[in-house]
C-alpha cells in the first residue's frame, strides 16, 4: 500500500493482494500459535503443574516417574481428541454455512447433529454397540437427515429460510427420539448419557480418537482437494454452472465429507454444542472475506474445544463438560445473529 | 356486480356457516367422549365396559377395576393438558400472528423446565404449588425473552426469527439445565421427568392445585377471542377499531403463559400439540377466534388422549411418553406448514 497513487493500477492491485495474503498467513499463524499454546497449557497445567521439560520428555517417549501417567494417559488423549473433534466440527460447520450461504445453516441448528446423536444414542443404549460401528451408523443417519431436509425443503429450488425451519422441525422430532432412548437407559448411565449429550471429552483415550483422525484424514483431505470448486460454489449455483464446474458431483462429495466429519466426531465426543456454528463466523471475522475459510475454521474449532474443555475443567466452580461452555458461548451469538440479520434486512 | 372477484374467494372459503360449525362441535364432542372411553379401556391390560363402569363408581375389587381407577385420573389429566396446550397454541398464534407459534418451538416449555430445575437445585422447592409457580414464572420469562429477541430490529417477528429465537432459547435453557443437574446426582433422577412430557402416574391430588391456574388461563384466553380477531387485522387497524393493542396482546399472552406453565409443571414439556391443533381447527371452523379457541381446546384434548393411548399401544407392554408421540405426529405437520408458505412470508 506504500506505492505512490500514480503507480499503474495492476501493480497496486497486485501489491494489495500480496499484503492481504501476507496478513492472512500471519493471522493463520497466530491462530495456530494460540492452538499450540493451548495444547501446551492443557498438557502441563491441570490439577497439578508439570514442568514443561518433563512434558516434552514424556512426549519423546521417556518414562518420567509421577508424570508419565498424568501426561501420557490422561492429558494427551484428551487434548488430541479435543483438537481432532474441534477440527471436524469447524470444517463441517463452515462447509454447510458456505454451501447454503447462511451462517444460521450450521449442522447443529438444522438437525444434522441431532440425527447423528439420535443414531449414536440408539446404537449405544439399545443395540449395545461400541467403537467404529457406532460411528458408521451415525454417519449414515447424518446423511439420511441431510438428504431428508434437502428433499423436504425442495420446492422449485431450496430457499434458506425454508431449509432452516424444516431442519428445526426435524431436529425437534429427533431430540424426542434421543430423550426416549435415554429414558430407557438404566439410571446409573444417566449422568454419563447427559454428559455425552452436551458433548464431552471426559475419559478420552487414543483409541477413541483414532476414528476421528481417520475421518479427518479422508474427508478433510477430500475437502482440501475440492477447495477450488467449493470456492466456485460460494458464488451460487448459477454462476458456478456458468464457470463450468461440474457441480452435482462435487457438491455431493462436499456434503458427504461435511456430514462424515460431523457425524464421526459426534459419535465419539457427543454433539459439542455450537462449535460447528461458531467456528466459521469467527474464522471469517478474523481472516476477512474472500479466501477459503476451511483451514482457519478448522483451527478455530480446535481451539474452541480445547480451551472450552480447559475452562470447564479448571476455571469454573464445578467440573463441566466442554459442551456446556461452548453452549454458553454460542447461544448469545445466535441471538446476536438473529437480531443483526433483521437489521440487515433479513438476509435469510 | 355479479362477478366474483379473486379476493372474495378465499374469504368465502374461510367463512363457515353456523350449522356447519355446530355440526363440527357435536362431532368433536362425540370424538372426545370416544377418546376418553378408549383411554380408560386400552393399555397394557384391556378392560371390559362393565369393569369400567364399576371402576368409575369407585369399586376396585378386581384387577381390571383397579386399572380403571388408575386410568381415570390419567385421562382427566390428558384432557386438561391437551385442552390447555391446544388453547395456548391458538392464542400464541393469534398474538404473534404467526403460524409456527407453539409452546415447544418457542422455547416456553424449556424455560419452564429450567425454572423448575433451578428451583429444585438452589431454592430447595419441593411442594407442588411451588413447582407450579416456578414453572409459570419460567414460562413467562422465556416467552417475553423469545418475543423480544425475535421482534428486535426491522422486519419484526417473522416465523423464521421466532423459530430461531425459540431454538436458541431452548439450547441455552437446556444447556443451563444440564449444567445444574450434572454435579448433583441426587436430583438427576427427579429432573429426568422434566425432559420428556408424560401424563402417566397422574392422581387427582396432583391435578387439583393446578386447576385454579388452568381456569384463570382458560378464562383469560377465551375472553381475548374478540381482541385476537381485531389483532389479526394488523396493529394499526386494530387500534383504529378501538382495541387497546398492547393490553389486549399482553392479556392474551398471559393467559397462554399460565396455561403452558401450569401444564409443564404437572406433565413436563409436551411439544407440537399447540402447533397442530389450531391449524386443524382453522380447517374445520374458519379463522374466527370465538369459535377457534374453544375448538382448539377440545381438539387439543382429543389429540393428547389419542397420543397417550397410541403411546400405550405401540410400546406394549411398556409405555411411550406422550411427549414423544406428539413430536412424531407434530413435526410432519410443522414441515407441511413451512412448505405451504411462500418464502417471502417466512
Amino acid at each position: 500500500m506504500s506505492l505512490p497513487a500514480d503507480a499503474p493500477l495492476i501493480a497496486r492491485i497486485a501489491a494489495t493482494r500480496r499484503s492481504r495474503g501476507r496478513a492472512r498467513l500471519r493471522l493463520i499463524t497466530i491462530i495456530a500459535g494460540v492452538l499450540i499454546a493451548g495444547i501446551a497449557l492443557t498438557l502441563s497445567l491441570g490439577q497439578s503443574l508439570t514442568p514443561p521439560m518433563d512434558v516434552l520428555r514424556v512426549l519423546m517417549g521417556a518414562d518420567v516417574p509421577g508424570v508419565s501417567f498424568t501426561v501420557r494417559d490422561l492429558r494427551l488423549p484428551r487434548a488430541v481428541l479435543s483438537v481432532l473433534a474441534g477440527m471436524s466440527f469447524g470444517l463441517g460447520g463452515v462447509i454447510f454455512q458456505t454451501l447454503l450461504r447462511n451462517p444460521l445453516a450450521s449442522p447443529d441448528i438444522i438437525g444434522i447433529s441431532s440425527g447423528a446423536s439420535a443414531a449414536a444414542v440408539f446404537a449405544i443404549v439399545i443395540l449395545g454397540w461400541s467403537g467404529p460401528a457406532v460411528s458408521v451408523l451415525a454417519v449414515l443417519a447424518g446423511l439420511g437427515v441431510a438428504l431428508a431436509i434437502y428433499l423436504l425443503a425442495w420446492q422449485d429450488g431450496v430457499a434458506g429460510a425454508r431449509l432452516i425451519l424444516i431442519g428445526i422441525g426435524l431436529s425437534a422430532m429427533l431430540d424426542s427420539v434421543i430423550a426416549f432412548v435415554l429414558s430407557r437407559a438404566p439410571a446409573w448411565t444417566l449422568q454419563d448419557a447427559l454428559r455425552w449429550l452436551t458433548g464431552s471429552v471426559n475419559g478420552a483415550t487414543l483409541d477413541q480418537a483414532l476414528p476421528v483422525a481417520l475421518s479427518l484424514l479422508v474427508f478433510g483431505g477430500l475437502l482440501m482437494r475440492l477447495r477450488s470448486s467449493l470456492e466456485v460454489m460460494r458464488l451460487g449455483d448459477d454462476t458456478a454452472a456458468a464457470l463450468g464446474v461440474a457441480l452435482a458431483r462435487d457438491k455431493a462429495l462436499v456434503v458427504l465429507s461435511a456430514v462424515g466429519l460431523i457425524a464421526v466426531a459426534t459419535a465419539v465426543a457427543g454433539p459439542i454444542a455450537f462449535v460447528a456454528f461458531l467456528s466459521g463466523p469467527i474464522a471469517l471475522r478474523l481472516t476477512g472475506p474472500g479466501r477459503s475459510p476451511l483451514i482457519p475454521a478448522a483451527l478455530v474449532g480446535a481451539a474452541l474445544v480445547l480451551l472450552g474443555d480447559y475452562a470447564g475443567q479448571h476455571l469454573l466452580a464445578a467440573r463441566y463438560p466442554v459442551g456446556i461452555v461452548t453452549g454458553a458461548l454460542g447461544a448469545p451469538y445466535l441471538i446476536y445473529l438473529i437480531i443483526r440479520s433483521n437489521r440487515a434486512g433479513g438476509t435469510t | 356486480m355479479t362477478t366474483v372477484s379473486a379476493t372474495d374467494l378465499p374469504l368465502a372459503a374461510l367463512r363457515r356457516s353456523r350449522s356447519l360449525r355446530l355440526g363440527w362441535l357435536v362431532a368433536v364432542l362425540a370424538l372426545l367422549v370416544g377418546a376418553c372411553i378408549l383411554s380408560v379401556s386400552f393399555g397394557t391390560r384391556d378392560v371390559a365396559l362393565a369393569d369400567i363402569l364399576a371402576g368409575v363408581r369407585g369399586q376396585s375389587d378386581t384387577i381390571a377395576q383397579a386399572v380403571v381407577a388408575v386410568r381415570v385420573p390419567r385421562t382427566v389429566l390428558a384432557v386438561l393438558a391437551g385442552a390447555a396446550l391446544g388453547l395456548a397454541g391458538a392464542v400464541l398464534q393469534g398474538v404473534t400472528r404467526n403460524p409456527l407459534a407453539d409452546p415447544g418451538i418457542l422455547g416456553i416449555n424449556s424455560g419452564a423446565a429450567m425454572a423448575i430445575v433451578i428451583g429444585m437445585a438452589w431454592f430447595g422447592i419441593q411442594s407442588l404449588s411451588a413447582y407450579l409457580w416456578t414453572a409459570v414464572l419460567g414460562a413467562g420469562i422465556a416467552a417475553v425473552a423469545v418475543y423480544a429477541i425475535a421482534s428486535l430490529g426491522r422486519g419484526g417477528a417473522t416465523p423464521l426469527k421466532l423459530a430461531l429465537a425459540g431454538a436458541a432459547t431452548t439450547i441455552a435453557a437446556t444447556s443451563f439445565t444440564v449444567a445444574i443437574i450434572l454435579p448433583r446426582n441426587d436430583i438427576a433422577g427427579g429432573v429426568r421427568s422434566w425432559q420428556i412430557g408424560g401424563v402417566g402416574g397422574a392422581s387427582f391430588d396432583a391435578i387439583l392445585p393446578v386447576l385454579p391456574l388452568l381456569i384463570a388461563g382458560l378464562a383469560l384466553a377465551l375472553l381475548s377471542a374478540r381482541s385476537l380477531n381485531l389483532l389479526a387485522l394488523g396493529d394499526d387497524a386494530a387500534a383504529g377499531l378501538g382495541a387497546q393493542v398492547v393490553w389486549a396482546r399482553a392479556a392474551a399472552a398471559l393467559g397462554a403463559v399460565l396455561l403452558c406453565g401450569a401444564t409443564t409443571a404437572i406433565c413436563g414439556p409436551i411439544g407440537f400439540v399447540g402447533l397442530v391443533v389450531p391449524h386443524l381447527c382453522r380447517l374445520l371452523v374458519g379463522v374466527d377466534h370465538r369459535w377457534l379457541l374453544p375448538f382448539s381446546a377440545l381438539t387439543g384434548a382429543i389429540l393428547l388422549i389419542a397420543a397417550d393411548v397410541l403411546g400405550r399401544l405401540i410400546a406394549r407392554p411398556s409405555e411411550m411418553d406422550v411427549g414423544i408421540v406428539t413430536a412424531f405426529l407434530g413435526a410432519p405437520v410443522f414441515i407441511w406448514i413451512v412448505r405451504k408458505r411462500r418464502v417471502r412470508d417466512l
